[in-house]
């Protein structure tokens, strides 16, 4: 169970990235952000995101059109 | 400014509705990814930090300009951009598409930007040549002239002209 959820489904980039910036605020230091996304282009942002940042994503997976990001957040 | 870090910064130069897009969407995304940014916003660029936006689109001298409408992609000779309303309907077209496919505002990410600490400057030049005051923009700008630019363009690892 991850510690936050975002619900960015029906963003487009690069909306999905700056409210995860956001929520990532909101979670305790090695807590989770669960991500939920319907931009196609979120996959590719999402591991860039947390290369340059330094959180990692341990997750991701899409199913019917959902994508869903988990990131810890170690940064 | 660690060593590691990188900055950003990026030349404003165009106000229109699809020209906007590019400086306010490669800002808050560096902004986002820890990078300090820095927008310095000259000639038609410098509207965007009006306080009311009333941001326009044109097909004029854009032929890459189409739209999706029933399936097909359709663009506008450039004969008819000039009939009155035509800008406007392509506006309202523009908008209303952005808004069916979640793009947001750039109002949304212009005030994004300055959450983020995005620094803001106004061209003095530029606010002097179309009279405008600091009192017709949002809170933030600073006013700065070229060499106040390039001071942060020799600072930055990025700098881009838009």
């Amino acid at each position: 169970m991850a510690d936050k959820t975002l619900d960015a489904k029906g963003m487009n980039c690069p909306l999905p990235i700056l409210k995860a910036k956001k929520a990532l605020k909101d979670v305790p230091t090695d807590g989770t952000l669960e991500i939920l996304a319907t931009d196609p282009g979120s996959v590719a942002d999402f591991e860039a995101f947390c290369r340059q940042t330094g959180n990692e994503l341990m997750e991701h997976s899409e199913d019917g059109g959902t994508y869903r990001f988990l990131i810890k957040k170690t940064a | 400014m660690s060593a590691e870090e990188k900055s950003m910064s990026i030349i404003v130069t165009k106000g229109s509705l699809d020209w906007a897009y590019p400086p306010f969407i490669l800002a808050t995304t560096a902004a986002a990814m820890g990078l300090p940014v820095t927008m310095f916003f000259t000639f038609y660029g410098l509207p965007l930090l009006l306080k009311d936006l009333k941001l326009q689109l044109t097909a004029a001298g854009n032929p890459a300009m189409k739209m999706p409408m029933m399936g097909a992609h359709m663009g506008l000779p450039n004969l008819l951009t000039a009939v009155p309303g035509v800008d406007a309907a392509c506006t309202k077209m523009m908008k209303n598409l952005m808004s069916k496919k979640g793009v947001a505002p750039i109002e949304e990410l212009r005030e994004l930007a300055v959450e983020a600490e995005v620094r803001l400057i106004a061209c003095q030049m530029t606010m002097d040549l179309f009279e405008y005051t600091l009192d017709d923009m949002i809170e933030g700008p600073e006013l700065g002239g070229a060499a106040t630019y390039i001071e942060v363009a020799t600072q930055s690892d990025i700098n881009l002209f838009i």
